[in-house]
This record gives C-alpha cells, structure tokens and sequence, in this order.
C-alpha cells in the first residue's frame, strides 16, 4: 500500500515525485516505458518561457512565471543545463503591431519582468541574422534555454535518492475505487495507493475519465523539430519566435544549451497518441517558417528531426487538482506548452494538494542536491589529468562526435536510476546526439552497456519494449549448420 | 611536452602511406595517432576482396591490403599510439591528445598529416519524415556490426542509397542469410563503382531501382516498414508511385562526408564542394605545413588511390620537415579551375615550380557521361583531351599534368579541366 503513486515519469511526474519527497510518504511512480523522459519530455522546444504569451489570469500563467523564477536555483541544486538567453517575439508587418502591442500588455499582468519593446535598429542589432523583415520585436530577458532531458532526469533522480519507487514497463490498464483506496490494475500486477498524482501527459485524460464523470479530452498536438548541427551555434542568441497564431506559439528559432540550433514546432491535431513520426508536411513547414525569422538558417546542416505531442486539453488550461467526483485522485492533467517551464511550480502545487489530504510528516533525511553525470570538459586540464589517472575510462572517448568517454557512460547507466538502453545513455550523456546520430558510438555503447549491466547486446533496446539493436548472431548460423 | 617532426593524424590506410613515405624520405621522428584499438581504419572491416589490385596486382580483402602496409609501419619503426583520440589542434601545430594511458597531453609537431578519413550521412541528415525505431543503421555501421562485433543487425532488409559499403553490405546481408529484398537510388544513377553493381546485386537478383528514395518509415520499436516512392528529376517524391516495403531493417549508404572537424580547429581552408581541405599540389592546405590525403580530403573510390596520394602527402611533409619547414620559393599560384560537368579537383591550385614531373589531379563528375571527353586547358590552349567511354559520379577521374609542359609555357594564368561533348 502507498500513500501517493504518480502514473507517469515525464516532467510533470518528476516534478511531482521530487516535491512529495520532501514528506515522509510512501511513494511509487510508474510510467508504460523503460525509462524517464520517455514521452513529450523528450520531444519539445527546450525553452524555458517568460510566461508573456499565456492568457493572463490563468494557472498556465501563473505557473510558467513561478516555474521560469525557479529554474535557475534548482539548475544549481539539481545540476542540470539551463541559460537565460533571452527570447524575441518579431513583429513582420505594421498591421500586426497592434497584436504586438496587446501582447506586450500581458508582460504587466503576467508579472513578466524586464520586457520592452525593440524596434527594428536594436533589434538587428542584437541578432543580425535575423530577417531584414522584421521590424520590431518583444524582448522578454528571462526567457531561457534548458536540457529538457537534464531536468527531467535530474528530478527523478533526486525523488530516487530520496526513496521514491519507481516501476518501469508498467502500463496502468484500469483504476478502481476500494475501501482501502484507490486500486490500479496494470501488466506488471496491481498497486494499491491512497492517493493517485495523474501525470499521464498525452495520456491523462484516459486515467481522468476511469475515475469520473466530468470527462476532459486531450487531443495529440503534434510538432515537429528539426536539430542543427553546433557549427550552427551561432545562428542567434536568443530564442526567436513569431507573433503568436491559433495553434501556439508559432515556430521558433533557438540555440540549444548544448550549442545546437533547433527549429520548430509545427502544431497538427490528431488522434493517436503514440505517433511520434515526422511527416514530409511538417519538416518542410519547419524549414519555410523558421526561415521568414531567420532566413540563414542553414538547412543543410540538419542532423535529425523529431516529433512530439503536446497534451492539448480543450480549454487549453493546465488542470491540477483533486478531483471533485473523486476524492484523493489529483490530476496533473492538459500540461501543454509551456509545461516544461512550469514544471517545478506544478511539482510544488501538486505536492502541497497532496499534503493537504494527507497530512505528512516532512522527511527529516531529504536531501534537494543532486549531481548529474560527470562532464570532464567541464574540469581544469590538471583535474581531468587527475581524472583519467584514477579512473582511465575517462581517457577512452567512445562518442567521436560529443567527445562523450566511457567513464560517463558508465556512470551514466550505473548511478541511481541509471540507463538501461542506447536512448537512456544518449539522454544522459549526449552519446549518440551528435552529427553521426550514434551511427560510430552504438556498437561500441552496447558493448559498454552489455558488460555494465551484465547482459547479453541481443537484449540491448534502442529505447525498450522490442526495439532490439540486433536480432541474432552472424557466424553462429554457420557455427549450427 | 614531447615533439615530433612529423604527425599522421590516423592510422587508416591514408595515414599509415603517409607515415611510411615520410620514413623512406628519410624524416626519423614521426608519431601516428589512432583512435581505434588496431591500425588499419575501416579496412578492418571490409573483409571482401578487391583491393590492392592497383597497388600490388593482386585481389587482396580490406584487412590483408592493411596489413602490407602496418607491416611497413612495423618494419620501419614507425611510432604510434591506439586508442588515442585527438583533441584539438592549434595553428602553430600543437596537438592536444587524449587517451587512458597517458590522459590528457600535448605534442608539438613541426608537419602534420591530416588523415582522418570520413564518416556516413545519417539518416537525421537525410531528414527522412517518419518514425525513429530501432533497425535503422548506416551500412559502415552494419558492416561492423557483422563483420567485427558478429551480430546481426535484422533480417528483412531495404538498403537506401547505391554507395560502395550499401552494395557490399547487400551481398554481405544477403550471405549471412539476410533477406534483402531492394536497394533504393534517389539519383538516376548508382553512387557505387559498376563491378559491385555487378558482384553485389546482380550476382543475387537484388533488385536496384534508380530514381527512387524512401518517403516514410514505420514502426514504433523496431522497424516494421517503409515506403518507397519514385522521385522526379528534381528528386521530389512523386504522388501516386508509393510502394510498401516490410522490414526489420533500413540501411543508409546515401554518401560519406570527409571528417574535418579537427581541420576547422586548425582553420584551413574548406572546399565546399568536398567538404575536405584546400590543397595545392602538395597536397598542403592553407596552413603552411599542414597536409592532407585520403578520404579526409576527397572520398575515394579505390583505396589504392588513397594510399598513392598518401605517399605524396607523406614525401611533401617530410621535404618541408628537412627544409626547415618550407617547401621552398614558389613560383606564381595557378588556380584549377572544375568547370562543366568537373564537380572539383584535388589539388585546386599549384606551383609550377613545386610540381612533381607528373601531377596528378583527381576529380568527380556530376553526371553520367558517355563518349565524352576529358579535357585540359592551360589558359585556353586545349593540352589534353581524352575520350572516355563512360563516366560516372560513383569513379573518380584523373588527369596528368606534365611539369615540362606546364613551364614552357608562357604567362599561365589559369587551369581549366572539363568534360567535352564528342
């Protein structure tokens, strides 16, 4: 019996998961895949938002600006990637200036701090690669850049350290109300839990509708990214987004925190919440529209494209909340743009309704520090020196590209809630992310995983279920015959 | 820090040429650098034949032409580190290395040698919309994975791409029992050289169909399927030609790229058209002192190719080393100017007053060409023109310029190699 079990180990779940530790509770997360930041954590813009472009008033407001305030103190705690770049929202033509203007009013209203008005000489000359077309812009300072997977990890790794479960490969199929509280039904057995943190992502609106009558809906958003190569680095500095249309924010044009550039998202409503596939549709429409901001954008210089799904609730609203028809079931439900940002405000929010029913004592050992993988780059020449001395794997660089080395691999797959697959290593490493997109590193990351986890590499997933690296042996046919 | 006179950046078939020439000539001090656990780079795992038969006149497979050559490196005492990874290189030719003997460390070099080779387009560069499962591999990638690791990438297999390693990887799949069941071109011609065309998918009913690319891939774990479609000649998918494919796996061998990160951090200049260094005719980029070869450079065809230019490379380098890091005065630099259906030449500008009695220079073409001419011209006095039956983007070209000519002639200006129609 648990006191809290999160479905879900994306953002919203970690976040969740991370504040609730700081109680004495008994806590369990659970999430269909192998591993965290499995889902829309993994595929979106990496931006960490102002919070100007959320309707004033709202949750998603609210929570955007708390969570862009705290982004940078728990990059610190956490040790995650995060920079305040900046953001600009252009402005194309006279006739939309009013827009910009009504845009520029909710800074105010918002709480938005530093956010002015640029007109076209500033702004050229703050970022002189973008289009001759734009003639002014909104700059928001607080705009900022975050390793999505960084964060994600770090948060659940923390909420590990500080005696969170949690259970991978399971897929809750059925929740039940019973007397000793609420019972959910999946594939791996069942798990009985006072209280339930829906943070089902595209999902959550399923889990909702198990349990009661005022039904929400969650149509998959789909957007679509294009990922340049870091010679492109320097493209731009701040985040460069459009005036906003109907479906969102528009396309952006972005440096990564890693010194990428990433384009996108395209928004394109369908019904299945798994597809994650790239179409020839929206990777054009990325390339055309990223180009009217930025009209340099070297295309060439793509090195992979993705898709994610935003969990568009229909009233575009974050729900977070107990459930009125069902008691001790809290949603984190509709966490749509800008829900990566608003993560750990939704974190706190969703800890204090849980403590609220549940009355905890606080958890007198939490500890809210963390350490992510090891980054040599990141050391003096002597200290690395010192490094590969005392643990020479540190010496052998496996991904060319990253100039990623054995020793964070290995830390990588062996620290708490460690990888598992080629995914969850290049998730927290960077191995495999560079310009050869693991085409040099793999076989020599599954020979690493192979020997770290004790396992045979016909059982290495890409990212698990049965997406195996490789299906069989080549000579041992000939060795039978 | 240690120095060297000369230092091969790869132990591949380019560096290892380059490091043996450097020796005959007489320069003692020279240090190879390998990141790999072996010498001899990708031949390691090119385990079919037909190599050397430029070089040694014979069919030798990928690792046994290694070997002639490491047994050189070995014979001449040649020094080099494995498993070594170059980090950075700096102008004045201080290398920042790395590996788990020694950690971190620094070389001065006064020549150095970049052979670095090249790595595959992937199938992010490619931007092929659809999903990102597992079985999705690039056939250099395949390749070591069967030949060396021993595995088995999948079963079903569409191989995208005509390249050299696509085709050998067709017939390898197919030996170790693999279905391959079409190898796809986006060009209306094959990337490849026509005797694999012939020995890797005729030879076993592969079909290859020209003018063709892969529109979208399914499966969400592993790879289930793809879609083929036609492709106009601006390459443009055509609506209405889509055909499906089962597989477990796709194999890319849609082009190498030259792999010149560690160049940029020297700051040569880059040919765009190869993605290698600027070269003269001594095979140096604009780094004075910094020298070039093999597939870092331009991507070969033929290794023996490689290892030919690599010889000249190393020879170059060892001059400048013994004088006094200079490759003398040189005369008036003459531009190579690839026009016409001559997609570049290496090397794009010469000395004439350097130039061996011979020079060699080596290009593509970007299309097809049948009963055509190769031609030269000095200024616009025509020098060579050649008749070749049949050209093809997939075989690299050359052409000999002769020192002699090349002097006596008065007020050269300018280059021109081009393709002529009969």
């Amino acid at each position: 019996m648990y006191d809290v079990v999160i479905i879900g180990a994306g953002v919203t779940g970690s976040a969740s998961a991370r504040e609730l530790s700081r109680y004495k509770l008994n806590i369990c997360v659970v999430d269909k895949e192998e591993d965290v930041c499995a889902g829309t954590s993994k595929a979106n813009s990496a931006i960490v938002h102002s919070g100007i472009d959320c309707t004033p008033g709202t949750l998603m407001a609210e929570l955007n600006v708390k969570g862009n305030e705290m982004m940078e103190p728990l990059s610190k705690e956490l040790d995650f990637s995060f920079k305040r770049n900046g953001s600009l929202i252009l402005c194309f033509s006279e006739d939309d200036r009013p827009n910009l203007e009504a845009l520029f009013a909710h800074a105010e209203k918002n709480g938005v701090p530093g956010c002015r008005i640029l007109e076209k000489e500033e702004l050229h000359q703050m970022e002189p690669n973008i289009s001759d077309e734009a003639i002014a812009a909104i700059y928001c300072p607080t705009g900022g850049i975050v390793c999505p997977f960084g964060l994600n990890i770090a948060m659940a790794e923390n909420a590990y350290t500080n005696g969170v479960e949690f259970r991978f490969n399971t897929a809750v199929r059925k929740i039940t109300k019973t007397e000793k509280g609420w019972l959910l039904s999946t594939n791996n057995g069942d798990i009985l839990t006072k209280v339930v943190v829906n943070a089902a992502g595209v999902n959550a609106d399923i889990f909702h509708n198990m349990v009661s009558k005022d039904k929400i809906h969650i149509t998959p958003r789909r957007g679509e990214y294009c990922l340049l190569d870091k010679t492109t680095g320097g493209l731009v500095s701040n985040t460069i987004f459009q005036l906003p249309g109907k479906y969102g924010k528009g396309i952006l044009v972005t440096p990564t925190v890693h010194g990428n550039t990433l384009i996108g998202p395209t928004a394109d409503d369908h019904d299945d919440r798994d597809a994650t596939n790239t179409t020839a549709q929206g990777l054009a429409h990325v390339i055309s529209a990223a180009t009217k901001s930025v009209p340099t954008v070297p295309v060439r210089q793509v090195i992979t494209s993705f898709s994610g799904n935003r969990a568009h609730e229909d009233h575009h609203e974050f729900i977070i909340k107990e459930l009125e028809d069902a008691p001790f079931f809290v949603d984190a439900a509709g966490i749509e743009s800008p829900g990566l940002t608003s993560s750990p405000a939704i974190g706190v929010k969703v800890a204090g309704i849980v403590a609220d029913l549940l009355k905890p004592e606080k958890n007198p050992d939490f500890n809210g520090t963390r350490k992510g993988v090891l980054d040599p780059k990141s050391l003096s020449e002597e200290e690395y020196a010192k490094l590969i001395s005392e643990k020479p794997e540190y010496g052998n660089i496996i991904c060319r590209c990253e100039m990623i080395t054995e020793g964070e691999i290995m830390d990588a797959i062996n620290r708490p809630l460690g990888a598992k697959s080629l995914d969850g290593v290049k998730r927290r490493t960077r191995a495999g992310m560079g310009r050869c997109q693991a085409g040099f590193c793999s076989p020599r990351t599954m020979e690493i995983i192979s020997r770290e986890l004790g396992i045979s590499q016909l059982e290495i997933t890409k990212n698990g279920g049965r997406s195996n690296m490789v299906v069989g042996y080549s000579k041992k046919s000939i060795e039978e015959a | 820090m240690s120095s060297y006179d000369i230092v091969i950046i790869g132990g591949g078939p380019a560096g290892l040429a380059a490091a043996a020439s450097a020796k005959r000539e007489g320069v003692d001090s020279i240090l190879i650098l390998e990141r790999d656990t072996q010498l001899g780079g990708i031949l390691n795992q090119c385990i079919h034949n037909g190599f050397g038969l430029h070089t040694f006149k014979e069919e030798l497979t990928g690792p046994e032409y290694a070997q002639r050559f490491i047994d050189q490196v070995e014979e001449l005492k040649i020094e080099y580190k494995l498993n070594t990874m170059v980090m950075d290189i700096t102008p004045d030719k201080q290398i920042t290395a790395m590996n788990r003997t020694d950690g971190l460390f620094h070389i001065q070099a006064k020549a150095i040698v970049l052979a670095m080779g090249c790595r595959e387009r992937s199938r992010g560069a490619l931007n092929i919309p659809g999903y990102r499962p597992a079985g999705i591999y690039s056939a250099g990638t395949a390749q070591r994975l069967v030949n060396i690791e021993g595995f088995m990438p999948g079963r079903e297999v569409v191989i995208l791409g005509s390249g050299d390693i696509g085709l050998i990887m067709a017939r390898r799949m197919t030996l170790e029992g693999a279905k391959v069941k079409v190898v796809a071109e986006l060009m209306p011609y094959s990337g490849g050289l026509k005797r694999n065309i012939v020995q890797c998918l005729d030879d076993f009913g592969i079909p290859l169909k020209l003018s063709h690319t892969v529109v979208d891939i399914k499966g969400k774990e592993r790879l289930e399927g793809i879609t083929l479609a036609a492709v106009d000649d601006k390459g443009k998918p055509i609506p209405g030609t889509e055909e499906e494919y089962t597989c477990d796996t796709l194999l890319l061998s849609c082009g190498l790229i030259p792999e010149n990160e560690i160049s940029r951090s020297i700051g040569v200049d880059m040919e765009p058209v190869t993605s290698g260094p600027i070269v003269n005719e001594s095979l140096e980029t604009s780094v004075e002192g910094v020298f070039a070869c093999g597939n870092v450079l331009h991507v070969h065809d033929l290794v023996d190719f490689v290892s030919e230019e690599a010889a000249a490379a190393g020879r170059n380098a060892a001059a400048y080393v013994k004088a006094g890091g200079t490759l003398g005065e040189k005369s008036k630099e003459i531009p190579i100017q690839a026009v016409d259906g001559v997609r570049y030449t290496v090397p794009k500008k010469l000395h004439v007053n350097r130039m061996a009695e011979e020079q060699i220079v080596r290009f593509r073409v970007g299309a097809v060409y049948k009963n055509c001419y190769i031609s030269a011209y000095l200024n616009d006095e025509r020098i060579i023109h050649r008749k070749r039956q049949i050209m093809a983007p997939g075989e690299m070209e050359e052409i000999k310029l002769k020192k002699e000519q090349l002097t006596g002639f008065d007020g050269l200006e300018n280059i021109t190699v081009k393709i002529e129609e009969a």
